[in-house]
């Protein structure tokens, strides 16, 4: 057994969670609907036993420290996105002087024939893009691998593995040589054609379509005649819905969080995402101050949307995150 | 007793037919890059004319010359250690801090658990470059409000300083990834029974014995995905040097490994110099993660304290039955 397969092959998903108290499927799928579940039953058991009061103080405290040094940076931000460039070195940066927010949004959306709506759209077209094609690219190779047997499988398998562990950057530098050479270089395609790809995808997917999808039920389909590609869209895709979103979202992040491959892959300011764009505005504040100010309304103006995004769907995402983990 | 059937053929052809689409792009992006940058980084350009300076430049074998040029030079070993020395303060503070955070929050004890958790997770939807610009901005001493604070109590502390500003990057990368590394830890705490809480908890077990004894150890396959995950993440550290660079010249430009290979491929142009070194980040970052998943993956498949059969565990045994 490889040294990745020994943490990272799954067992028998029904043995894992809830040992005994939920035996009616043994090849339950891992729902969210019961690790929520589990939270409520327990918080349910508790009133007779309330934890002193000293304790919840002391727990509640300390979490407000560490929400004081996450949240901090970002009021920061907040803060000095309604300021002007000369407020921005004059004044204190934890509060607010001579806001002017709608201004500076203004002047951040118009700069340079409003290029920084571009790079919004752009980021967004690699990210959503990339993620939609990355998740029905996962999917149908985890499916594959999970519910069919044919030579080769656990080699296969074995090397997607192996490509969760490479490191993306180190990639990225040949990638766009190669890329280059293919003429690839400096286009949508480049940066989209490797976001499609999602080892860590595949592999979650994998396990997931071991657990969820019953192999009586796909050949229940097949003796009804219906075809291969059909049985995945309609029965495979559905079963294997919450292991899709955590794909899905974890790959949407993954590119727009990407700053290396977009570096290295592209020249033309017009190609590029929000990151690499902001970069760009803050290499050249030297010689425009101004642009101090746009680079952070713009940082701020771009957060704001994948925060949103990371508050909202939070409880969603704990689907999944441990499947590939979980092993005794 | 092994002859492909007829349906074991259609079987295979129809798992080519769904694999195909991935496998294809995973070779191009993932095993095609991989082998181009060896193929490379075993090749050398070679300039002709007069002098080596005029005409045609073509490239030749150089068999291990880059990986050696690339070894004895001192700015890309220095950022190997330097990246290694990272690695080794920074992973584990912050796999103990997000673990302190999701035990906390995970306890009886905790209050507006829905609001803590998306705060500490909330800087995992800042990208890297922002999050470098961000604390960049609360570094530079002429705008930073946290400068000013401690100025104002007597404490002059410059954190971009050849000694410090290693440590301002891993703050920006502690601060980004915790609580993206707690919300795992805290999904596998959630599939964990309840039963065994209860068993616990009538056994006479405090808060922090439970968490101790029981959380702590069933949470250890997170624990080992999440440092590994991080392990690959710190090796590849890029963004955060060089977003601070114009700020300050503590940082020069073979900070990291990453940033060298950059540099090399598009500042020095030397490309076949550049892909040895990519070649040399992608083995490392595999001996390390290979090697430190098979430090732990050689441990008993229990966790040793429930192995040994303590009450809570027994207990929980028989109470799930």
């Amino acid at each position: 057994m490889s040294p990745v397969s020994t943490v990272t092959e799954p067992e028998e998903p029904g043995e894992r969670r809830g040992t005994g108290s939920t035996v009616s499927a043994p090849a339950a799928p891992p729902a969210p609907a019961r690790t929520g579940g589990t939270a409520k039953r327990r918080r349910a058991a508790g009133p007779a036993q309330e934890p002193p009061l000293a304790h919840r103080v002391i727990t509640v405290s300390l979490l407000a420290v560490a929400a004081v040094y996450f949240l901090v940076p970002v009021y920061w931000l907040a803060v000095s996105s309604t300021k002007s460039t000369s407020d921005l070195f004059g004044s204190f940066g934890f509060w607010f002087s001579h806001p002017h927010p709608i201004d500076n949004l203004r002047a951040v959306l118009s700069y340079d024939d409003g290029i920084y709506v571009r790079w919004f759209l752009n980021s967004l077209l690699y990210a959503g893009v990339g993620a939609v094609l990355a998740t029905l690219l996962s999917a149908a190779a985890g499916y594959a691998l999970a519910k069919f047997d044919f030579p080769g499988r656990e080699g296969v398998f074995n090397v997607v593995l192996a490509g969760v562990l490479l490191p993306g950057t180190a990639l990225a530098l040949p990638l766009y040589l190669l890329f280059s050479e293919l003429g690839l270089a400096n286009s949508y395609s480049a940066v989209l054609l490797p976001s499609m790809v999602s080892p860590f995808g595949a592999y979650l997917c994998r396990i997931y379509a071991a657990a969820a999808v019953p192999d009586s039920l796909l050949e229940a389909a097949r003796i009804d005649g219906a075809g291969e590609v059909r049985i995945f869209s309609t029965l495979g895709l559905r079963l294997m819905t919450p292991a899709l979103v955590t794909v899905f979202l974890f790959q949407f992040v993954h590119i727009w969080n990407n700053f290396f491959l977009p570096l290295v892959m592209l020249s033309d300011s017009d190609l590029y995402p929000i990151q690499l764009g902001l970069t760009s505005w803050q290499g050249y504040a030297d010689r425009q101050p101004e642009l101090y100010q746009y680079t952070v309304g713009g940082a701020f103006l771009s957060v704001l949307p994948l925060m949103i995004l990371m508050g909202v769907l939070q409880r969603y995402w704990r689907t999944g995150l441990t499947e590939g983990s979980v092993k005794s | 007793m092994r002859r492909p059937t007829r349906t074991e053929a259609r079987a295979a052809r129809t798992a080519a037919l769904f694999l195909l689409p991935f496998l294809a792009l995973f070779a191009l992006c993932f095993l095609a890059p991989l082998g181009y940058a060896i193929q490379q980084s075993l090749l050398r350009v070679e300039r002709t004319g007069p002098l080596g300076l005029g005409g045609e430049t073509r490239e030749v074998w150089a068999g291990f010359a880059n990986y050696s040029h690339a070894l004895h030079d001192d700015g890309f070993t220095a950022g190997f250690a330097r990246v290694l020395l990272f690695g080794a303060v920074q992973i584990p503070v912050m796999i103990a801090f997000a673990t302190g955070l999701a035990l906390l929050l995970d306890a009886a004890s905790a209050r507006w658990v829905g609001f803590f958790r998306t705060a500490f997770f909330l800087p995992y939807g800042v990208p890297g470059v922002i999050a470098s610009i961000l604390w960049g901005f609360l570094y530079v001493p002429g705008i930073s409000p946290l400068h000013e604070m401690a100025h104002s109590v007597g404490w002059d502390i410059d954190f971009l300083s050849r000694d410090a500003v290693l440590w301002s990057i891993a703050n920006i990368v502690t601060w980004q990834f915790t609580g993206y590394n707690m919300l795992v830890l805290i999904a596998q705490l959630k599939a964990v029974p309840t039963e065994l809480y209860e068993a616990a908890r009538i056994d006479g077990a405090n808060a922090w014995q439970v968490a101790r004894y029981v959380k702590l150890p069933l949470i250890r396959p997170a624990l080992v995905l999440t440092t590994v995950f991080s392990l690959i993440g710190t090796l590849q550290l890029f963004a955060e040097p060089m977003v601070l660079r114009p700020l300050t010249n503590s940082i020069d430009s073979g900070y990291t490994p990453n940033l060298h290979a950059y540099n090399q491929a598009f500042t020095s142009d030397n490309q076949h110099i550049a892909a040895a070194e990519a070649v040399l980040l992608a083995l490392v970052a595999c001996v390390l993660s290979f090697g430190f998943l098979r430090l732990v993956g050689q441990r008993p498949r229990r966790p040793k304290a429930a192995r040994r059969g303590t009450p809570v565990r027994r207990r929980a045994r028989g109470g799930a039955r």
